[in-house]
């Protein structure tokens, strides 16, 4: 990563005392990352110097410490937190109540995504392949299938990728902000390529994302530069003060603002930036996916919240207009695609594409309700998508996840329970009320209509039925169609995925009944512009 | 939490007694009799808990009464909230009538394999539960709530106990209905942020919405009018909206068909009044013709798909199309006179269409489960009281003098004639085809030799069956000629008619009680939009304070 290197040597021309000389933070508001990083670090020493046989209950246990610890750490922070923010790390964070909101959802998130990760009840010995380099369809790799060991790398893979996400939500300059776009994606690529089953498809899958995440960085980057350019600073307030009366030539503010959103559009998978969704969802390992779809989702509208409410908040005539279009792009395509699937990974990737056209509206709303809307909205979606790829993982038959839609027919005859769970949470994805999906619409429209889009909000409206059918289509399926002779078989999930997916089902029935208390949480903030 | 009035405690009965039921049922599946006799025992409660909050209800008080109301998201304004008026009131307790008779009579009918009673009981006291509340809801976010949440139950009920095609009419069910709410809640959203901007805070009360929202500008009234009408106009159903409700009836169990059409599609009647014209007076009136223009073809359209049809339950969807467009025709005939007579047409539809529902159900069990009008012929002779009952209420559906439907219908022509006299003239061409398609229906099946598929071992009379009759279940093993063991009611059904029976004739000569109770609300809904009526009558005058 040469791109990377060269922007290490830019950011210490701009900011030569930024990253190089750590300061001691002036409050407790990092030790969240720091404790996640910290952790990361030595979940790798513990593969360098522990046993073999040993490396997996302690990485277990040492990323659930760390996800609790952090938790911890950012709610005795938060009950005192200035209500305005502070910055960090010499401004490069910003630690205000949109981050903290955002930290606290990835955290909570990502205690789901590791517990999913960490199952080995479902599929004997973990979802994760057990040396990354055997070639796919030797016979060491029929034998890794039967075997149970696996890479633990998974976990301290998974906290790099956390302690990015954590970064890239907190980042007051575009600098630190592609460095931690970095620092959760290049984790995510590998994790991509490490399932047990289905191994070519897997790596297929981590070719994909990391050549198209290379190039959606090389975009950001080439907007970073252009900003720069533009204003003379890399930091969010100082493009959003150079763009607010200057004579400057417009030209290099919306080229870099354009080449910036389409890098962070692609890691939010919106429409017609999603093309690497379908297959790396299908591929990636299921608890993978599952991680990525709820944390990555989070991390990348938290960082589209805060450069365009932030840096590009008194321009936004000038651009709202194009987004507008994307978010309607995205709706249509997640909806209409979503379809045609037959596969119901790649069916959830198109919801996910649907999703973000919906967040983006409520991103574009460029007021606090928007803001808080959209804070809450990924809440929602997140816990719902963890559960959802949570009961995917249990549907299998001999060859592994028996993900093909027709597999899934009359499911409800032989497990009602978990067609009934899988029942609840496709109904949150497709927003109907007393479910956490239709709180999280209700708001982010309604901030919508409230500044002044109307009409985005009734293509939402309408994109939303037509994703209901391909939700219904499922619960058609699993309830009124007889199961096939030869059909997979539920797994009874073991203690850490039953405890994932019941907190992903407890957060998106309590979000959808008594949605007041996150509501708080979510309103209020404000991103703080120093 | 904040009550107001007398008998808060009966309406808040009257949502958890259903609710409580379906749970209890739902416990007690393993066993069939238990669970049937537990649901019966619930939906007969919930009746009388019904009658007793009409005793309770004072005609002459406050608009909306038996209140209650706790918060829910704050932050939003939002509350759980109910309350009933006059209109609200007799749709609970047409629910609570017709519940009872659904069980009773589904009593013996065959499930799909691996269905228990229990399951399709409980299911229906759920569905109970949740219309009782969209009736009920005076916030109006807890209404959309219910109104979208309503279709659950009502989805499994099509595509778990239904027909042959039951997979596509459920989702074509969902869909159309999922569609017209999101649309809808668009303008709920709409008028909450409108009320923000007016009141400072939003809210979703729906008394202080109707103070808010009734002054907006009218190009803001129509769009949002329009919000409403779309999700009304799939529920109720007007045409050209109106497809689902054919297929959904065709595939439904019979007991369901007559919660769909005698209940959940009054939901879309209900919110006319309740909701567009108060809310949205001035646009109320500038789309008007648009209503009236849908309406009058609702009636006609029905009636002459009615008159066609070739299947006995997609005729009683099509009856209903017809009998929907004069609801909204009198609705929007802005007199009090007509809007009188669509809240008791409302009703008189329930009953009478309900019965013509159960009963067609009954004919349709006794000929092996086939739906098609060509299998059957000269049954009178076989079942002479069902011929009977078919007739009483297939009467009562073409309104004819004596009958309860017959005082709304004429309610309605009448009061419509001064406001809308074209649409009214041709409407009434529809009480023609009422005539037409019920008795030659009647004298297709009941009368004339004996004969048919279904009751004799014989070939089908019209050759192999064509795509539109739809639904055919399986037909009987046809046998050589010999005549089938076909009985006549027996002592359930009797007692599941009766009522309905008593109803009809009742309501027909003495509407006074249901009258008293609906026409506060009907007055109170005409002053809220702002209307007059065109004539004034010596006997009723339109007092608005």
């Amino acid at each position: 990563m040469s791109v990377i290197s060269s922007v290490l040597l830019l950011a210490q021309e701009q900011q030569p005392t930024a990253p190089a000389k750590v300061e001691a933070p002036p409050v407790g508001a990092i030790w969240p990352i720091l404790i996640v990083l910290g952790a990361a670090c030595v979940g790798v020493l513990f593969e360098a110097f522990l046993p073999r046989h040993q490396r997996w209950p302690a990485q277990v246990v040492l990323s659930l410490l760390t996800v609790v610890g952090a938790g911890i750490a950012l709610v005795a922070y938060a009950t005192d937190a200035p209500a305005a923010g502070e910055l960090a790390m010499k401004g490069t964070l910003a630690v205000d109540r949109p981050a903290l909101f955002l930290w606290g959802t990835l955290l909570a998130l990502s205690l789901g995504a590791v517990l999913l990760i960490a199952d080995r009840s479902v599929e004997p010995g973990g979802a994760f392949v057990a040396s990354a380099a055997i070639r796919p369809g030797t016979v060491q790799d029929r034998a890794q299938v039967a075997s149970t060991g696996m890479q633990t790398e998974v976990f301290p893979l998974t906290l790099f990728a956390l302690g990015g996400m954590m970064i890239f939500c907190a980042a007051n300059d575009l600098l630190t902000m592609f460095i931690a776009l970095e620092v959760l994606s290049l984790p995510l690529y590998l994790m991509c390529g490490l399932a047990r089953r289905r191994r070519l498809l897997s790596q297929e899958a981590a070719v994909k994302y990391f050549l198209l995440g290379a190039f959606a960085s090389a975009f950001f980057l080439y907007g970073v530069a252009l900003l720069y350019g533009y204003a003379g600073s890399v930091r969010l307030a100082d493009i959003s003060a150079a763009a607010a009366g200057t004579d400057r030539s417009d030209t290099l503010l919306f080229a870099g603002m354009g080449l910036l959103v389409v890098g962070l559009l692609f890691k939010a998978s919106v429409g017609p930036f999603h093309t690497w969704t379908p297959d790396v969802y299908q591929g990636a390992p299921t608890p993978v996916t599952a991680f990525m779809a709820a944390c990555t989702k989070v991390a990348a509208f938290g960082g589209i919240l805060r450069v365009l409410q932030v840096a590009f908040q008194s321009t936004n005539w000038e651009w709202r207009g194009v987004l507008w279009g994307v978010a309607i792009v995205s709706m249509v395509i997640g909806a209409v695609l979503g379809l045609t699937q037959t596969d119901v990974k790649r069916m959830i990737a198109y919801s996910s594409v649907a999703h973000a056209g919906f967040l983006l509206i409520g991103s574009i709303a460029l007021t606090e309700k928007g803001l808080s809307g959209t804070l809450f909205y990924l809440l929602t979606y997140g816990f719902t998508t963890l559960a959802t790829f949570g009961v995917i993982s249990l549907v299998r038959d001999a060859s592994g996840e028996a993900t093909h839609l027709s597999q899934w027919a009359g499911l409800a005859k032989r497990s009602p329970l978990v067609a009934a769970v899988f029942t609840f949470l496709l109904l949150a994805l497709a927003g109907i009320p007393l479910t956490s999906g239709f709180v999280g619409k209700f708001v982010v429209f309604e901030a919508a209509i409230d500044d002044g889009m109307a009409p985005l909000v009734v293509v939402g409206l309408v994109a939303s039925a037509v994703a209901a059918f391909f939700y219904l289509r499922v619960i058609v399926l699993m309830y009124f169609s007889e199961p096939a002779a030869d059909g997979p078989t539920v797994t009874v999930p073991g203690a850490f995925t039953t405890a994932a997916i019941t907190l992903g089902v407890l957060v998106t029935l309590l979000l959808g009944v008594a949605p007041a208390f996150a509501l708080d949480w979510a309103s209020g903030a404000v991103f703080a512009i120093r | 939490m904040t009550t107001s009035g007398t008998g808060s405690w009966l309406l808040a009965a009257l949502l958890l007694l259903p609710l409580v039921g379906a749970a209890v049922v739902v416990a007690l599946r393993g066993n069939d009799r238990t669970a049937k006799l537990a649901a019966l025992g619930f939906s007969v409660a919930e009746f009388v808990v019904a009658l007793v909050s009409w005793a309770n209800f004072e005609p002459g008080g406050a608009r909306l009464q038996q209140s209650f109301s706790f918060d829910w998201i704050p932050a939003f304004g939002v509350h759980i909230s109910f309350a009933i008026d006059g209109i609200a009131l007799v749709m609970i307790a047409v629910i609570g009538l017709l519940v009872p008779l659904v069980i009773g009579a589904g009593w013996a009918d065959k499930l799909p394999e691996g269905r228990t009673k229990g399951g399709f009981f409980s299911l229906i006291l759920l569905e109970q539960a949740l219309t009782v509340g969209v009736f009920a809801a005076t916030d109006v976010f807890l209404f959309y709530v219910l109104f979208e949440i309503m279709l659950i139950p009502m989805y499994f009920l099509i595509g778990s106990y239904g027909g042959a095609r039951r997979q596509y009419a459920a989702v074509k069910f969902f869909l159309y209905s999922f569609l017209g709410g999101l649309i809808m809640l668009a303008s709920v959203i709409g008028c909450y942020v409108l009320a923000g901007d007016e009141l400072g805070k939003g809210t979703f009360d729906w008394a202080t919405l109707v103070q808010v929202v009734h002054d907006a500008p009218l190009s803001t009234q129509i769009w949002l009018f329009l919000g409403f009408f779309v999700a009304f106009a799939i529920k109720a159903p007007l045409v050209p909206v109106h497809t689902w409700l054919p297929d959904a009836t065709a595939e439904a169990p019979i007991g369901v068909a007559v919660l769909l059409v005698g209940i959940l599609d009054k939901v879309g009647t209900f919110g006319f009044l309740r909701y567009l014209l108060p809310m949205f007076p001035l646009a109320s009136k500038e789309l008007a013709p648009l209503v009236l223009v849908l309406a009058v073809a609702g009636v006609i359209y029905g009636s002459l798909l009615a008159t066609g049809q070739r299947d006995m339950k997609r005729f009683l969807a099509y009856v209903s199309i017809a009998h929907f467009g004069f609801i909204a025709l009198g609705i929007f005939a802005f007199s009090s006179q007509a809007m009188t007579g669509s809240v008791t047409y409302m009703i008189n539809h329930s009953i009478a269409t309900g019965m013509l529902i159960l009963v067609v159900g009954m004919v349709i069990s006794r000929g092996g489960g086939s739906s098609r009008v060509a299998d059957y012929g000269g049954m009178a002779k076989l079942t002479p009281l069902l011929a009977g009952v078919l007739l009483i209420a297939g009467l009562s559906s073409l309104s004819l003098p004596g009958t309860n439907s017959f005082v709304s219908e004429f309610l309605v022509l009448i009061g419509s004639y001064p406001n809308a006299p074209v649409y009214t003239i041709i409407a009434t061409v529809g009480m023609i085809f009422a005539a037409l398609y019920v008795l030659w229906l009647y004298q297709r099946i009941m009368q004339g030799p004996l004969r048919g598929n279904a009751l004799v071992g014989e070939e089908p009379l019209a050759g192999p069956s064509t795509g539109t009759a739809g639904g055919v279940g399986t037909l009987v093993d046809s046998a050589v000629g010999a005549k089938k063991a076909i009985l006549d009611l027996n002592l359930r059904e009797k007692a599941v008619l009766a009522p309905l029976i008593l109803l009809i004739v009742g309501l027909g000569l003495f509407p006074k009680p249901v009258l008293d109770t609906v026409t506060p609300t009907v007055d109170a809904t005409m002053c809220a939009a702002g209307l007059v009526d065109p004539v004034q009558s010596a006997e009723r005058q339109l007092q608005c304070p």
